[in-house]
């Protein structure tokens, strides 16, 4: 249990430590040394815990659940503050109705509010922790630079810091704290503490639109946290079936039809924070922060919080309609966001609407929540988090260097930045390619849905999807290696972010794909398999397969040595006029001409503007429909 | 034991069939046209000629992109039939393609990128009938593994006349006739410039084209799926099919991408789906 304190109190004591530091210098390495003593723990936990099973702790309730209480009414007070501030009464008012309910609960069902054990840990919360030290820390300690890189790009952003990295860690900490409890309010509170995190990063440049956009994610969490307190106080009035807000009871709870309720409330609440359509637009909005914060939103806190609360209630949702219509939300996500990410040129819109589509398909799992989908989600998980933090913080780094983050700019990178093309490219095979990780759970994905009822509907997106998926991942990847001729490399700089956190989770990323029928045998199997008593397994043969896939891939790069000795260059074919191999060529009237290449978008058919409506349209439906479908089973 | 000496007779076999059937093709394809055609041995001629060629590259590593493409078109046949799971070769497959794609980007060259652009395009129109195709193979033979499909004694195609069809209308992409040879072409007069073989030369375009040999035994394998209780029936069928293939290649012009993907996107999504869609229905008894 000290771990999971430790883990839960050493952020935020870092956070208030990096209050009062100033220098550079000093708060790199203070950052850096806490992310080591964050990542050794996490590391720590899972040698503790990985073969225990889920382990229960009665820890500390009545002073901690009133101080909780206390900073949440804080937190609805800085709120409204904010929200007089900047006259954004939406934000008032829910933050109001929210305080309220929580007042209401804590007043009218005070004796109900206990959980028999507060923390908890076990094989998905493992998971869980190890993506937020690991990945969490790394994408800290490379803020660090980025952010020195940043105000000197920006002079005129005002320098806050300490700020920034205070409210960093506090939300590694609520992160540790919402996968650690199995107290519903606890959850609860740190769920809050994530929205309100969140909050304060999307807005850090204080530009007019980075206020809007930071306060349309508040409005969209807290219509989630309001969902959230609503459940609680459904689970509270009904404890004795129930279970509660103790989650381990609600979930083994008996009554399906009773809990099926204040799941779908949460899940809904995950929906939101999740950012599934029609929520997608706050984590889009998300993007005019630091590319660190991105980094951060998208693989190791924030929507992975969201992601987390819904597979955590998948047994619940399970063979139910409601859960189908949560599922199908996710789905129709999946194909949506990743249609529009064709038109995108923009890198890190790109990466934001993957992201979304990557959390659709996990919620498509996570509703159906059968068990070999729910381990596929789980993979997914783990995947979607490094690959996607070695992508944001690879086009943080491109971005400075080039000064655009527009993919056409960044054709030719394998030859302006090798080092950090090779990289970039190993995060993008890790998002689309087999043998790499996400194939692996779209396949598991695939195979299990055929055996669901209707589960044909998913299938069809699936195809649709990841084939849609392949086109824009792809096209990306053949702008970075496009070989430009008398193109300078840019690959150093003055200021320059740290290499080491991108080596690092580059390395991160090749070992999950090699190390994955690992992780899945000591973590994931056995979590599925105490949940369900089933468990999915992978064949022997096609692991051997995959890593000899992987091999292949290894091997073949070799061949490049083979080639070199011998080849003779030409320049590009040009129609049959004399070219240079910087792509110019001579014109009519002895005029030299250059010629350009550039990547088809297809706005026409997956614009934004064609797609994001209808989809918006179609998952507040389905959202609509998984609660009067749970209502009905009620 | 047997997997492997699939695999092992599909890497030392492939070619060797690919070939003729391309000779066969171009012999048909001319007598079509009224024309007396090449020996049916020319495409081993042609492929011989080339790697006698200089090696004459743009860069290096299109090389390199080249040689993988042709290794995982291989190992994706090899595994089809040593009979792995389906859907696993489906995505091997794709990783082979997008390594041809990526070739044709690395060289940096307009029309090579206009191939490559286009071959992106016509796979993301393919890819949805495919795996539909293989999960309707598993609803009939209850398995994801190729082995089991070939082991099925029921007539499949009488269950997945939709996929079947559907599955056949995007072949036409993968064999890389008309209508949709949109990325590349096989005529003689557009090979001058041909999408994203443009700046593939000599030994390089000798892989490409022994790549496709490989792709068209697998893919014929696949079509065999559907007829797999009875191995003459099957063989038969798939000879009509390829026929079929040729002569919708010869009467038809050129269609523009976006009659592709549409196409595409249309058969899986009417052929395929509503296919499987009443398959499920009689399967489950109502559900």
């Amino acid at each position: 249990m000290q771990t999971l304190l430790f883990l839960i109190l050493f952020p935020i004591l870092v956070a208030c430590l990096l209050l009062f530091v100033k220098r550079t210098t000093l708060r790199y390495a203070v950052v850096a040394l806490s992310a080591l003593v964050i990542g050794g723990a996490s590391i720590y936990l899972l040698m503790r815990y990985a073969f225990e099973g889920a382990v229960y702790f009665t820890a500390p309730s009545e002073a901690a659940s009133l101080a909780m209480v206390a900073i949440e009414m804080g937190l609805a007070l800085f709120i409204v503050y904010m929200g007089a501030k900047f006259r954004n009464y939406l934000a008032i008012a829910l933050a109001v109705v929210q305080a309220a309910l929580v007042v209401y609960l804590e007043t009218t069902f005070s004796g109900n509010l206990h959980a028999v054990n507060n923390l908890f840990i076990d094989q998905f919360s493992i998971i869980m922790a190890l993506i937020i030290g690991l990945i969490g820390s790394l994408i800290a300690v490379y803020a660090v630079r980025y952010m020195e890189t940043y105000h000197h790009h920006h002079p005129e952003v005002r320098d806050r810091q300490t700020m920034f990295f205070f409210v960093t860690f506090a939300f590694l900490a609520a992160m540790f704290g919402l996968v650690f409890s199995n107290n519903l309010m606890w959850v609860f509170f740190f769920w809050e503490v994530t929205t309100i995190s969140s909050f304060l990063l999307i807005g850090y440049s204080e530009t007019e639109e980075a206020t809007k956009n930071a306060f349309r994610a508040l409005v969209m969490n807290l219509l989630g946290g309001v969902a959230f307190v609503v459940a609680l106080i459904f689970l509270a009035s009904t404890e004795a079936t129930s279970g509660g807000i103790d989650l381990a009871r609600v979930l083994a709870s008996g009554d399906a039809a009773v809990i099926l309720v204040p799941a779908v409330l949460i899940g809904f609440a995950g929906i939101t924070k999740a950012a599934l359509m029609p929520f997608s637009s706050w984590l889009l909005g998300a993007m005019v922060a630091p590319t660190p914060v991105s980094a951060l939103l998208h693989s190791s806190t924030m929507v992975k919080a969201g992601v987390y609360i819904l597979v955590r209630f998948s047994p619940v949702f399970a063979g139910t309609f409601a859960g189908f219509s949560i599922g199908l939300v996710g789905a129709v996500t999946f194909v949506v966001a990743s249609a529009i990410a064709i038109s995108q040129s923009n890198a890190k819109l790109v990466l934001a609407y993957s992201t979304i589509a990557n959390l659709g398909l996990i919620a498509a799992c996570a509703g159906v929540g059968n068990y070999m989908l729910v381990w596929a989600a789980i993979l997914l998980i783990v995947f979607h988090a490094v690959a996607k933090s070695l992508l944001f913080l690879g086009t943080g780094a491109i971005e400075h260097r080039l000064g655009s983050r527009d993919i056409e700019d960044m054709e030719g990178l394998i030859v302006r930045m090798p080092k950090m093309a090779v990289m970039m490219f190993i995060g993008i095979a890790g998002m689309f390619l087999a043998p790499f990780g996400m194939l692996i759970s779209k396949w598991a994905a695939i195979e299990a849905f055929v055996q669901v009822p209707f589960g044909l509907v998913f299938i069809a997106i699936l195809a649709y999807g990841s084939a849609v998926t392949v086109f824009f991942w792809a096209k990306w990847m053949g702008k970075l290696v496009a070989v430009t001729r008398q193109a300078e490399r840019v690959e150093k700089g003055f200021f320059e972010e740290p290499w080491a956190p991108l080596y690092i989770i580059t390395g991160l990323v090749i070992a999950t794909v090699l190390l994955f029928p690992v992780i899945s045998s000591t973590l994931i199997e056995p979590y599925v398999l105490a949940i369900y008593g089933v468990t999915a397994l992978l064949a022997q043969a096609n692991v051997a397969i995959m890593l000899l896939m992987m091999a292949l891939l290894l091997i073949l790069p070799i061949s490049f040595l083979l080639f070199r000795r011998s080849a003779k260059h030409l320049p590009a074919y040009m129609g049959g006029r004399p070219a240079t191999p910087d792509l110019h060529f001579a014109g009519s009237l002895g005029l030299t001409r250059e010629a350009q290449t550039r990547n088809y978008y297809l706005t026409e058919y997956f614009g934004e503007a064609k797609l994001f409506l209808p989809g918006m349209v179609v998952c507040t439906i389905l959202i609509l429909a998984s609660w009067v479908l749970a209502g009905v089973a009620l | 034991m047997n997997g492997i000496i699939g695999a092992v007779l599909f890497l030392i076999l492939a070619p060797i069939v690919g070939g003729l059937i391309a000779g066969i093709d171009r012999k048909i394809t001319a007598r079509m046209q009224g024309r007396v055609g090449p020996p049916i041995l020319q495409p081993f001629y042609d492929v011989g000629k080339l790697f006698e060629k200089e090696n004459v590259v743009v860069t290096t590593a299109q090389n390199f992109y080249v040689l993988a493409y042709l290794v995982f078109i291989a190992l994706s046949g090899a595994l089809f039939f040593a009979g792995g799971d389906l859907l696993l070769i489906v995505f091997a497959f794709t990783l082979a393609h997008v390594f041809l794609v990526l070739g044709a980007y690395a060289v940096h060259s307009p029309y090579s990128h206009i191939g490559a652009e286009r071959e992106l395009i016509q796979l993301m129109a393919y890819e949805p009938m495919v795996i539909l195709a293989a999960v309707g193979l598993y609803m009939v033979a209850n398995s994801f593994y190729v082995a089991d499909m070939v082991a099925t004694t029921v007539p499949v195609i009488l269950y997945l006349p939709g996929v079947f069809l559907g599955f056949v209308t995007i072949l036409t992409i993968k064999l890389r006739k008309s209508p949709f040879d949109i990325s590349t072409s096989h005529h003689a007069h557009q090979e001058i410039v041909k999408g994203i073989t443009t700046e593939f030369s000599g030994s390089t375009l000798g892989q490409v084209e022994i790549a496709h040999w490989y792709e068209n035994v697998f893919l014929l394998g696949f079509l065999y799926l559907f007829f797999a209780w009875n191995p003459v029936i099957g063989v038969i069928a798939v000879a009509i099919t390829y026929l079929a293939e040729i002569f919708v290649d010869n009467v038809t012009a050129r269609a523009r991408w976006q009659a592709a993907l549409k196409s595409g996107w249309l058969v899986a999504g009417v052929l395929g789906l509503v296919n499987l869609a009443i398959l499920s229905y009689m399967m489950t008894g109502g559900v």
